[in-house]
Order: structure tokens, then sequence, then C-alpha cells
């Protein structure tokens, strides 16, 4: 694959530029919209940006709400390499979650440090089995995958609520049924400086590691070689099936530490709390990074202002909260309508000798 | 009325079945189509929700049920074609635009239908085939919903316009290899536009019966994943209509059994037993798939075959 | 569009769809609410739809009232999760609306969520809903208000005893949590006090908001021959609904459902918000410090009753009424001994009564003698 530098650069600035433009469409869409209903479009974009993007405080609003995005796209993205179509990140995350909240409680005598790295263990474990367990479907018994992790996905939640509900529930959880509290000295806090939760550093470092593994190893060439073509890959003799586990695993453990990181940051103990969807936007993260782990965390943070702004929306214009889905609705068919752009702008092409 | 103790559960899940069934089965069918032709919509969750919203308003300015259940299906039909024309586009992946359209589809109509939320708006009639029975149980299990019946007859129709027809044979090859079916002349890309606007628009049908007949109201909440469930669902029935129609009863019925084990005294593990279909379709799809082969029936261009 | 009882006319909506194209069926926004200086700035915080004929539209209607008030500003965003986004939510409301006084109105509001937030904005005010608050353990810039509906509940009951021919009571729960046995409790007793052969059947969906779920309980619980309904989820619509349509029954709760049942609406157990949202406002507006445990039943106007249905019967009224006029006296005790749980054990001895107030009441863990179901 060697190519021209100057046809790297280009490719480079097509990655950037194709979505931009994208989105851009998007806006114009999304304005006429507004501009039907009688909204003033480029008020509607000023309180996006105060609500999202224009202080200090909004921009805490849009990482925070970011924060579980990045990890939950990771559930997505990297099963999506070894050419897996998971959409399960929900399950593992509340399964995490879960997870995360018994192994606090049942360690809870030893040191904050411990018990904190027994918990993110145990989350990342149980999301890592649950997702693990799609793609052992998949690859000895072919059931499809999409479909099996979005039934764990029922059967996860299920579960969760049996637990928690059950034979879980701290019987001083009265009106909020939930298992035994971590404690407050078990809390992971906000980041230096930051009203964020450190879901957000572990969602950076997660995304770097797995970039480097993804682009700078030989995991990560393997693993590029089975998701182009699985019978090319056997017949190379690369051992497929642990390959694909090991994606798998991994994209489920970072959904299991996004609930770890619920619990211990946020709730303090497993509730149906965590049963926020978190798994469901990962998804849509992932895809408009066209399942590049380096992209999820700025298509993350976007994903996240524009939530954020959500309830600007509500507060100033009286608007309903489903204008956000709206927006992230369009923006998010036509960046994927782009990917048919790609290699079509003249622009872009580098000069063939 | 007289009480029926145990013997009401047998009978709340015929009930349960005839009147959970129905948006399934229109969902289920609906995929049907759009999957033999070789391609996946999983956006018809946002298609259904779309189908409630737009067939509520309809009835409600109208005054008529049945303009609501034709604008449902004209607005899934319309979605529908969204997602096929983007998905004609080169490198553009089905799944990811079904997801696409799922939010879009379900964001679109709980903005557009806030000011529906209150109204009442005139839903569809029943058919009474019970009248016969001096049990009131037995005659509300059998109030029967005309889309219902139309769903049946739309299943055994699919059935055999996919063996006899010409028009089934074509969906079916453009399904089973492209290649072939361009050799044949046909043009695959409009088949499979064709295909998935007419699955969109049986979806929002499909989602006209949740806001029009049962439970009979529009909200924002009207659907907990019916649509999305079709989809696996019609994995279980094996791309077969029929078969479509007795998984979408098989998964009514189920819905019933909680609340009917319950109102007869059995009251633990309610959440256990709200996910007996999703456990049961995963039971049977692990025992019949085999990663030797691709499942009988399967359209080979499906992508979640390959 | 919150609309207090009722609905909007077909009029209306259409007058709305015709102004503004087929999209335009949104006309009623408001322009951009003025956040004047000198004006009080509430911000009002919903979990669900604020038009759900439940829980957030019973908060919303309060809303409702206190921007009428001369100099109060209202905020509100719905469907905001108890999750990060909550807090940042009254972060928000607080640092760009300029909010003073906040009601996070769900539940699952308060912990760990509105305590960080308090601890984060001390000179703001925030009131919950709930009764969570306590002396020495939370702060003074927190509060909790809460109703003892389960006197409009027991009401609800009494009512449906005297119309059930069956004797056959059904009652629809999210989730078994205190807050919702008291009212399956309260219901049941109500009904019982009338004919104590009455039975309530419970079916419990497992969560907040589940349309179909709720359906299907409906239809089960009224083949097994029960003709009086009423229920604990988010959005009593789809029950109410559904039982006019069987022709039983029903009783409402959380806000007024008449219009949803014409012919089959008993009464209705109702929160009255207005009365503690008010009395925050004007303690917020004159600067006096914040009453944190606000609580109240019939007596103090936090609970109401809807009007009574058509088919509710004089002889059914006049009871109601009779013990409602004892409530409104004040002091009623709803839950005293000797009272057996529907395992036979005893959970109020014989001479005690637990008055309103008592915390042990916010522990229960039971269902009473006559209610059909498991904890």
């Amino acid at each position: 694959m060697a190519r021209a530098p100057t046809g790297r650069a280009a490719r480079a600035a097509e990655a950037l530029v194709v979505p931009l433009g994208a989105l851009a469409a998007a806006m114009v869409v999304f304005g006429l919209f507004m501009a039907v209903l009688r909204q003033n479009p480029l008020e509607v974009y000023a309180l996006i940006y105060q609500g999202g993007f224009a202080s200090a405080f909004s921009w805490q609003n849009s990482l925070s709400r970011a924060a579980p995005l990045i990890l939950t796209a990771l559930c997505v993205a990297l099963p999506a390499r070894a050419g897996l179509m998971v959409i399960g990140g929900e399950g593992a995350l509340v399964l995490g979650g879960l997870a995360a909240a018994v192994a606090g409680h049942l360690v809870a005598g030893a040191p904050p440090t411990g018990v904190k790295l027994a918990m993110a263990a145990a989350g990342m474990l149980a999301g890592a089995a649950w997702i693990a367990l799609a793609g052992a479907l998949r690859q000895y018994r072919g059931v499809n995958e999409t479909i099996s992790s979005l039934l764990l996905t029922y059967v996860a939640i299920a579960l969760f609520n049996h637990f928690v509900e059950g034979p879980l529930r701290d019987p001083a959880s009265l009106n909020k049924p939930s298992t035994t509290p971590i404690g407050d000295a078990n809390m992971l806090g906000p980041l230096p400086g930051l009203d964020v939760h450190w879901g957000l550093g572990f969602g950076l470092v997660f995304c770097l590691l797995m970039y480097v593994l993804v682009r700078h190893t030989t995991y990560g060439f393997a693993l590029q070689i089975v998701g182009g073509n699985s019978r090319a890959a056997r017949l190379a003799g690369l051992p497929v099936g642990p390959i694909v586990l090991a994606a798998c695993a991994l994209g489920g453990a970072a959904a299991g530490l996004a609930g770890m990181v619920e619990v211990a940051a946020v709730h303090g103990s497993a509730n149906a709390s965590l049963i926020a969807g978190y798994g469901y936007a990962g998804i849509l993260v992932a895809f408009i990074a066209r399942q590049n782990p380096l992209a999820i965390v700025p298509v993350a943070v976007l994903v996240g202002g524009i939530s954020a702004s959500g309830g600007m929306l509500q507060r100033r214009l009286d608007l309903p909260d489903a204008t956000v889905l709206v927006l992230q609705g369009v923006a998010f068919v036509l960046i994927l309508a782009s990917e048919a752009v790609y290699g079509r702008l003249k622009v872009f092409q580098p000069a063939r000798a | 009325m007289e009480a029926l103790g145990w013997w009401g559960v047998p009978i709340a899940v015929l009930g349960g079945a005839i009147r959970v069934s129905t948006p399934f089965l229109f969902v289920s069918l609906g995929e049907c189509i759009t999957e033999r032709s070789g391609r996946i919509n999983l956006g018809l969750e946002g298609i259904l929700v779309m189908g409630a919203m737009s067939g509520y308003a309809l009835s409600y300015a109208t005054d008529s049920p049945w303009a609501g259940v034709l604008a449902a299906g004209g607005t899934g039909l319309a979605l529908g074609l969204l997602h096929a024309v983007l998905c004609n586009l080169p490198r553009v992946n089905d799944i990811a635009v079904g997801i696409g359209l799922m939010l879009f589809g379900t964001g679109l109509a709980f903005f557009l239908g806030k000011p529906y939320v209150q109204p009442k708006a005139p839903t569809l009639p029943a058919i009474p085939f019970g009248a016969w029975s001096g049990s009131p149980q037995i005659r509300a299990a059998l109030q029967v919903n005309a889309l219902f019946l139309i769903g049946i007859a739309l299943a055994v129709a699919l059935a055999w316009a996919f063996r006899n027809t010409r028009w089934g044979l074509v969906v079916r090859m453009v399904g089973d290899s492209s290649d072939a079916a361009r050799a044949m002349g046909h043009n695959v890309a409009l088949v499979r536009t064709f295909a998935t606007a007419v699955g969109g628009g049986l979806a929002g049908v499909g989602g006209s019966f949740l806001s029009l007949y049962y439970p009979g109201s529009w909200s924002e909440g009207l659907s907990s994943g019916q649509g999305l469930m079709a989809v696996a669902l019609v994995i279980f029935a094996r791309w077969d209509p029929m078969r479509c129609f007795y998984v979408a009863l098989l998964f009514g019925g189920a819905g019933a059994l909680g609340p009917a084990l319950q109102s007869v005294g059995v009251t633990s593990g309610y959440y256990l037993f709200n996910a007996a279909p999703y456990v049961v379709t995963l039971a049977i799809m692990i025992a019949t798939c085999s990663p030797r082969r691709t499942l009988a029936g399967a359209p080979g261009e499906l992508s979640i075959n390959r | 569009m919150i609309v207090p009882s009722g609905q909007p006319s077909r009029r209306d909506v259409l007058k709305g769809i015709a102004a503004a194209g087929a999209l335009g069926a949104l006309a009623p926004f408001a322009p951009r609410p003025a956040l004047a200086a000198d004006k009080l700035v509430v911000g009002v915080i919903y979990v669900g739809p604020r038009d759900d004929y439940g829980y957030n539209q019973a908060q919303a209607q309060a809303a409702a009232a206190i921007k009428k008030m001369p100099g109060v500003s209202v905020v509100e965003q719905e469907k905001v999760p108890e999750t990060t986004d909550v807090q940042k939510t009254m972060g928000s409301m607080v640092e760009q609306d300029g909010a003073t006084l906040v009601f996070p109105t769900s539940f699952g509001y308060f912990d760990p969520h509105m305590l960080r937030m308090a601890e984060k904005y001390p000179k703001i005010r925030f009131a919950h809903c709930g009764g969570l608050w306590t002396e020495g353990k939370h702060p003074k810039n927190t509060g909790s208000y809460f109703g003892y509906i389960d006197e409009c509940q027991y009401l609800n009951g009494l009512v449906a005893g005297h119309t059930s021919k069956s004797k056959k009571l059904g009652f629809i729960a999210a989730k078994p949590i205190p807050q919702v046995l008291r009212n399956i409790n309260a219901f049941t007793m109500g009904a019982r006090s009338v004919d104590s052969k009455i039975t309530t059947q419970l079916i419990i969906t497992g969560d907040w908001s589940l349309p179909v779920k709720e359906a299907e309980a409906a239809n089960s619980l009224i083949d097994q021959g029960v003709d009086v309904i009423t229920c604990h989820v988010d959005s009593p619509k789809v029950v109410v609904e559904t039982a006019e349509r069987r022709g039983i029954f029903v009783c409402g709760y959380h806000a007024n459902q008449a219009a949803l049942a014409p012919k089959g609406y008993l009464t209705g157990a109702e929160w009255n918000w207005i009365t503690p949202y008010t009395m925050h406002v004007k303690d917020a507006m004159a600067g006096k410090p914040m009453v944190n445990f606000l609580r109240g039943g019939l007596k103090e106007g936090f609970v109401k009753m809807s009007p009574y249905g058509k088919a509710t019967s004089d002889h059914a009224q006049k009871a109601a009424d009779g013990v409602k006029a004892q409530m409104l006296k004040g002091g009623y005790v709803i839950f005293k001994g000797p009272l057996n749980d529907n395992t036979g054990k005893t959970v109020v001895a014989a001479g005690t009564g637990h008055k309103q107030t008592d915390v042990v009441l916010e522990q229960m863990n039971y269902l009473v003698e006559g209610v059909i179901g498991k904890v």
C-alpha cells in the first residue's frame, strides 16, 4: 500500500471534509425544518452553541454527557474491526455496573484503591463476557451477532432488574430499589479541576490504547485481515476465533467499564437509573466515527454537546425535548449517506503519474 | 362476571396473542419482504413510532381511523423509501442507516406528536367474534380488529406470492444472488427500493394499530421496542410469511403470560417472565444455526448472513 | 401544552395546523420567556413528558400556576433521566438561566444528584418531591415536599367498595416499593371497610411506563372478574382507557383522568402540588429561610379528590364524604391495629395506630389482608 505523502494528506483531508460537509448539510436541513415551524434557525443554532460549547460550564456539560458514549462506542467499533456488527452495548453496560456494585460490596473493607480496582475489573469482565458470548455464538454456532446482541440486551436488563429489586436489593433502599452502596470513600471523584467524572479519563485512555492496538500491533494487523475477509484469514493460518473473541471482549470491557463508572462515580450503587440508553447512543457515535477509536472522542463530544443544548432549546424556546433527536437523526443519516462521496471528489484524488 | 381462575390464563394468553401480535405481524411481514430482497432495515422501530403518531394525528384530524391507518402506511412507505434510496448509494451500510432511521423516526414522531398526546382520536372498531359465547371473558378475548385479519390475509398472500408469482420470484432472486438477477436483466436496486418501501409501509400500519386500537392512544412510551423485536422475529421465522404469523402470535401470547399469571397469584419473577420471548428466540436461534451453513431459507445477499 | 382537565378542542388543534402549514401542529410554541434580573427564576425538571395525564402532569400543573404569580418566571425541562443529565440540567438552570429555586420533581433525582448540586450551589434552593429530607443529614438549602395520597386512595377504595358487584378490585402497580404498597393497602382497607369480603388483585408491571403491559394487566384483571380498577404507574392513561373500553369502573391516580373515561370514572386520587410550590416560591421571594420538610394530606391541601363521576352512586358519595370530612378535620388514622398482612402476620398491633407523619409508614413492606399478591 505504498502511497505518496500527498495522497495520504489528501485522504486525511477527505476524511475530515466529507463528514463536516454532511454535518453542514444536516444543519441546513434542520434549519429549514425550524424555519417551517416559525423558529429562527440562527437563534436555534446560537442556543445550541451556547448550551453545548460557549462557556466552561457548557463544555463540562457536553464532556460529561460524552464520557459514557466514548466507552459504549468502543463496544461497537472494536467488534466492527473484526467484521462483527454488535449493538448490545447497553446490556454489557448494565451488567458491568451490576458486577461492579457487587464487587464493591464484597471487598468493601479493603483500601479504596483496591476496591476501585476490583470494581473496574469486575465491570470490565462482566461486559467482556457478555459481548464475547455474542461473538462466540457467531463464531462457533453461526448465530447472527447483531440480533443475538440485541436479544442479549433485553435479557441483561431483565436480569439486572431482577437482581437489583430481588436478591441483591439493599433493604434500606426503600423507594428506589438499589444494591448496597459502595460507600463514599470508594467513589471515583471528578477529574482534577473539572466537574466531569473519571469516565471521561478512562474513555480517553481506552480510545488511545485501542487506537495503538488496532493500528500499530500485530494483533491489530491480524484483526484487519479478519475483518476484511475471515475466510482468507483462516486460509492464511490466522486463529480467527480467538481474534474475533478478543475484539468482542475488549469492546464489551469498555461498555462494562462505563457501567462501573456510572456506579462508582455517579450513583454509588446499581439501580434502574443505569438503564439510560447510553449503549444505543454509542452505536451512533461509533458509526459516525467510522469505527475509528480516535475519531470516537470528538464525535462523542459533538453528540454530547447537542444533547446538552437540548435543555437550552426547551427552556428558552419551549421546543420539545425531541428537537435534538431530530437534529441528531438528520445529521446521522446524512453523515452515513456521505460514505458514498468518498473517492468521488476530484480535489482529494492524488494525481496518478 | 364469573371468575375463571386458572382457566383465565389460557384465555388471557389467547386474547393477548390476538391483541398484542398485530404490530409484530405487520412489522415482521414488512421486514420479511425487505430481507427477502437482500436488505435489512433496522429502522422499522422508528417507522413504527412514526406510523403510530401520524395515524393517530390523521384519525384525530379527519375523524376517520381508517384515514389514520392509510396515513401511517404512507408515512412508513416514505421512510422506507428513504432507507432504500440511501442504501442504494455505494458503500452505505444498511444496518447503520437503519439505526439512524430509528433515531430520526422516533425523534420526529415525538416532536410532531406533542400536540396529540392529550386529545382523544377515534379508534378502530373491533369485530365481536365471540358473540356466540356466554362468557364475557371469551367475548373480550375474541374482540378482533380488522387489521389482525388483514394481517393474516397478507401473510397467506405473501407466502403464496413468494412461491408462485413472477414478482415474488424476482424479489427472491435479487435477495439470493444479485449477480444472477443482474444477469437475468433485473434492476437490483429498483427491486430492493420497492421491497424496502413496501416493508416500511407495513411497519407504519403496524404502528397505527398501537395508537388506534391497542392500547389505543398516542404517547411517547407507546412502543417498547416492538419494531426492533420484529427484526429478530423474522430470522426466527426463517423469512417465511406464514411462520411470521405464528411467531407473532407466540410473542403476543408470551407478552400476556406475565400479567395473566400474576392475576391468578403467581407473583414472583415477573422480570424474568417478561424476558421469556427473548430467551426463547435466542435459544431457538442457537439450536437451529450452524457455523457450516447459512440458515435454511436465508437470502444469500443479506448482510447479516455474510 | 397543559390543559388541567379535559383536552384541547379539535378546533384549537386544527387552527394551529392551519396557522403554520402541515408541520405547524406545534403552533402553541411560546416566545422566549423573559429572564429578567428582577424576577425570581424557578426551574422545574420532569422525568417524563409533562402531558402524561399522570405524575409529571400533576407537577406541571403546579408549575403553570406559579407561572401566573407576579414576579415569577419559570423555566421547564422534561424527560430528564436520573443520571448526570439531571445534575447538569440543574446546573444549567442556575448558571445559564439564573434560577434560584429549583424543583427536581422525580424521586430518583434526590440522591446523589440533587444533594451534589446543593453542595455546589449553597445559595440556591432545591425543593424535591418525595419526602426524603432528614434534619441533620441533608443540607439546609434543600427540602422535600410530599403528600399523604394514601388518604385519597383510601377514599378511592371506599367508593370502589360501594360500587363493586363482584367484590373483586384490581390494582396495577409499577414496582413493589413502600410508597406504592402504602397506596395499595390504603385502597384495599378503604374497600374492606365497606365489605370485608372484598379482595384486591395486584399486578406488578415492573416499570413506571409500559403501556402495552399495563393494558394487558388491565385486561387480565377484568377477565378474572375485577370490576373496579386503579393503578400506580407514571401515566394511568392506558389503564383508565382500557377499563372504560371493557365497561368496568376505574379510580384515577396522580391527575384527573375523568375525560378519558366519561362512563366509568368514579373518582381519583390527585396531587395538589400548587400548595407546596406556592409556599416555596413565596418564601424565596420574601427571602425567608426555606421550609425543609413540607408535607400534608387532604387537610393541608397537598392532595385532592377528583370530582365524582356519573357512575358514582349517591350512597358511595355520602360514605366517602363522611370519611373525607374526618380527614379534613385532621388526625384521621388509616393504619391502625389490629391489622394483619395477607400472610396472617400482625403488622399493626391492636390498640396502636400510625399517624400519617409516622416514619414507620414509609418503610412499609407488606400487603394487608385482602390483597392478592406478594411483595
